[in-house]
């Protein structure tokens, strides 16, 4: 879903870039981050009937976070994030009936029921997952970009992190090695204002997230989150880089999270007017909407069955999720190794 | 219409209190809309819409306590359907249990789900070739040298393996021979480069991963046992993590506490991982190369005492132990004594001193830990009787432990007396020479639990 966008050049150095991009690509952004708002929206809802059980971490209000990020990845390009992750599969092209259904624990899931929310995987569309340590997906994705260029395929490693990990010691020390071996990594920083109930304030020193990597030589800056466009301009730009050999680089997305941090969290930590604001003036679907209307891009119908297709796909989803069948018991023992017989499998990502 | 259902906000909720409507009946609701507040014992949260419509019916009203999960608690007109307002009705109090529409129950098992027997790999062939005698640093480093030469893919990171040839010199060479992309040194970050090497491996490189000791994997051990083991259970098969962590382990001499460890049943106690733990050049050799060629996680654990001890090593580039399959390295029929790594030398000398009083002791180097080849250890004690087992770690959830709890479920009938556990002494490694010796397991150590089960 490479998109040819251009960055619009900055007519003041605080001026956000955008990227300029087609209506259909527009439209493509508006759908997509549709699709995963839809499908936590429904998935919160299943998980208050019981239907899927554990941790659930919920990406809603983030999405122009990896929808911008993913318009810009390549093919064979690797995506790597923590436990905030079903908009990453979503983004990443895989099929959200498998992940409903993994959520749920059914046989048809990802992991076949066997990795829930917090651990789902696709080799086909080299999504490496979904971790549930914080921070550890920091060096699993440098590891990838160390693959990549170890192979020299022209791959970047998109790592994504939250604001929580940029406190974790594994972060720095990845930093350090991506940055003393120029590898093909981008860093993306969700940054949604809280550790779980820890405001940034409260947790960081230097509240300056990206500004972390900077002694490590480590190029980065702050972007909207929030803006789809803004995102890509910012992403295209960092990818280039590291495509190119120049090495890591690092982006601040300044995000937001609506619901809590995991299904169980009261969100007391923050003030309902904080939330409130964010939803209504910088909601990242309804600033796409609002382009796409007021530019004359789109009609109103022709959202509507944007919408309504996304409703359809996520409703098939539930459904899907809630009638397969629970993994046949056997399936307890399969899986925790391998055979000698299997042999070298030739991995999509870093297959030159 | 559509019924809204009371939601749960946690695993554990059962019931909660409707605190507030933010809707009112006749309301248009979109989805993401707040509904409705929620509150439990423990949290208030806001009720969010998923459904688009008109709120045509308000069935508990707010202030109402104890509402059980899943009772209906409103009703959404769709587009096209009639609103019908509707007073609220009185709450349905300490709600009768709903159905829960909770995942199915899971059914019976319809066939017994025991564990599947582990096939257990066919021993290697006994050499009768040529062989050439070197120490184990070296076949380490041969191993490694004939693997990277045979794979691509193949290549070793870690502290001071390149241009210093290794902190123990295990890598001589390697770097002229293969060059800096292939032989990395890394910085003093195992938590960092251990996880690396596990994303590498996820993407299909096998790395070899040096510890400088095993004492300095406590700091990557999240990797060890998180990212790497558990990733292709994790994912239902679909991502697999062939690498091999390797280096000393247990202790040297006179390093103290936190440099003498042995951390041999920590991992062999992780599913998902195999762990080796060789004595012999030929075994280190030949087990280094199938850790190199296994598409898992294998912890190959070194002891540096051994580094610059001499075996005959068989002249094949091919040469490969299997995992998993001990070996009896000295036969004998009154008593099986169990060791691995180092201990195999300090219960050989037991044999030989419990031989000159006449009691026959059989010694089984069991060579890999997990998964532990209980197998020829349960052949043994059928013919001995008796089980001695030997190792430098702790006792307490040992290896000798799992080995003792393994016969006594697969040869209780065979056993004449239980089995005796020869262990590191129960306290952090001393550093004074008379001290240390105290802690560890001594030959005659292992000769008075071997007269002690003999009750002689």
């Amino acid at each position: 879903m490479a998109v040819a966008a251009k960055r619009k050049p900055k007519s003041r150095p605080d001026e956000p870039a955008e990227a300029e991009v087609s209506t259909e690509k527009l439209l493509d952004l508006y759908r997509n981050m549709l699709l995963i708002r839809r499908f936590e929206e429904k998935a919160g809802q299943m998980y208050g009937m019981g239907l899927i059980g554990g941790f659930c971490h919920l990406y809603i209000g983030e999405e122009a976070v990896v929808i911008g990020a993913m318009a810009v990845a390549e093919p064979g390009d690797t995506v790597i994030t923590a436990y905030r992750d079903h908009g990453h599969m979503l983004a990443c092209g895989m099929d959200p009936k498998g992940v409903m259904a993994e959520l749920t624990g059914r046989r048809t899931g990802y992991s076949h029921g066997k990795g829930g929310s917090m651990h789902m995987f696709s080799r086909e569309k080299n999504f490496f997952g979904g971790h549930g340590i914080v921070g550890a997906c920091v060096p699993l994705g440098t590891g990838l970009g160390f693959a990549h260029r170890y192979r020299d395929n022209g791959r970047v490693s998109l790592t994504f992190l939250g604001d929580g990990a940029m406190n974790q010691g594994q972060v720095y020390e990845s930093f350090n090695m991506a940055a003393l071996w120029k590898l093909p990594v981008v860093y993306i920083i969700e940054n949604n204002r809280y550790g779980m109930g820890t405001s940034i304030a409260r947790s960081s020193a230097s509240p300056n997230l990206f500004g972390r990597a900077a002694p490590f030589g480590i190029p980065g800056y702050q972007v909207d989150g929030m803006n789809v466009l803004a995102v890509i301009a910012a992403v295209q730009e960092a990818v280039e880089h590291a495509r190119s050999g120049k090495g890591p680089f690092i982006l601040e997305m300044l995000t937001y999270r609506y619901r809590g941090h995991s299904m169980s969290d009261p969100a007391k930590y923050r003030s309902k007017d904080e939330v409130s604001r964010m939803r209504q003036e910088h909601d990242p679907i309804d600033q796409v909407r609002k382009r796409l209307i007021d530019g004359g891009l789109a009609d109103e119908n022709r959202l509507k069955g944007i919408d309504n297709a996304v409703k359809a796909q996520i409703t098939e989803a539930a459904d899907f999720a809630q009638q397969s069948p629970e993994p046949d018991p056997s399936e307890l023992w399969t899986d925790v190794y391998g055979e000698e017989s299997e042999g070298d499998v030739p991995q999509s990502g870093a297959g030159a | 219409m559509v019924d809204i259902l009371m939601p749960a906000l946690s695993p554990t909720m059962t019931e909660g209190k409707l605190a507030k409507w933010h809707k009112q009946v006749g309301d248009a609701v979109k989805a993401g809309d707040v509904l409705a507040e929620i509150e439990t014992d423990k949290a208030t949260m806001e009720f969010e819409a998923v459904d688009e419509g008109t709120l045509a019916e308000i069935l508990v009203p707010e202030g109402s306590e104890h509402i059980a999960v899943n009772a209906p608690i409103a009703r959404i007109a769709g587009e096209g359907e009639s609103a019908k307002p509707a007073a609220a009705k009185a709450a349905p109090q300490a709600a009768a249990p709903m159905p829960v529409a909770k995942a199915p129950a899971p059914q019976p098992p319809s066939q017994p789900v025991s564990a599947p027997t582990a096939l257990r790999p066919a021993a290697e062939s006994e050499w009768a070739g040529p062989t050439t005698t070197v120490t184990v640093r070296e076949a380490l480093r041969d191993a490694m040298a004939e693997e990277m030469r045979r794979d691509g893919d193949v290549f070793l990171i870690g502290e001071e393996v390149a241009e210093y040839q290794g902190a123990y010199k295990v890598s001589q060479g390697l770097l002229e021979e293969f060059g800096a992309r292939r032989v990395i040194d890394t910085p003093i970050s195992e938590y960092g480069f251990a996880g690396l090497g596990v994303g590498a491996a996820m993407a299909g490189l096998r790395p070899i991963v040096e510890f400088m000791t095993w004492n300095f994997a406590m700091q990557a051990i999240d990797h060890l046992v998180n990212s790497a083991a558990k990733t292709r259970y994790m994912s239902g098969g679909q991502m697999h993590c062939p690498i091999v962590f390797r280096g000393p382990n247990g202790a040297a001499a006179r390093v103290a506490a936190q440099h003498s460890q042995d951390y041999a049943s920590w991992y062999a106690h992780v599913p998902g991982l195999k762990v080796v733990a060789p004595y012999s050049a030929a075994d280190h050799k030949g087990l280094l190369k199938a850790a190199i060629r296994d598409p898992n996680p294998v912890i190959f654990l070194e002891n540096e005492m051994l580094y610059g001890a001499s075996f005959p090593v068989p002249n094949d580039t091919d040469y490969i132990v299997p995992i998993g399959r001990a070996r009896i390295v000295r036969p004998g029929e009154h008593v099986t004594i169990t060791a691995y790594s180092r201990m195999v030398e300090v219960a050989e000398r037991a044999a030989e001193a419990l031989a000159a009083d006449g009691i026959s002791a059989e010694v089984i180097d069991l060579r890999t830990l997990r998964p532990l080849d209980v197998e020829t250890v349960v052949e043994s004690v059928k013919k001995t009787n008796r089980l001695v087992s030997v190792e430098e770690g702790w006792a307490f959830a040992g290896i000798g432990a799992e080995t003792a709890a393994q016969i006594m479920e697969q040869a209780f009938d065979w056993l004449d007396a239980p089995p005796a556990r020869v262990a590191g002494k129960d306290v952090p490694m001393p550093y004074a020479a008379n001290l240390e010796h105290l802690a560890l397991p001594q030959p005659e150590d292992v000769v008075a639990a071997a007269k002690a089960v003999g009750y002689r």
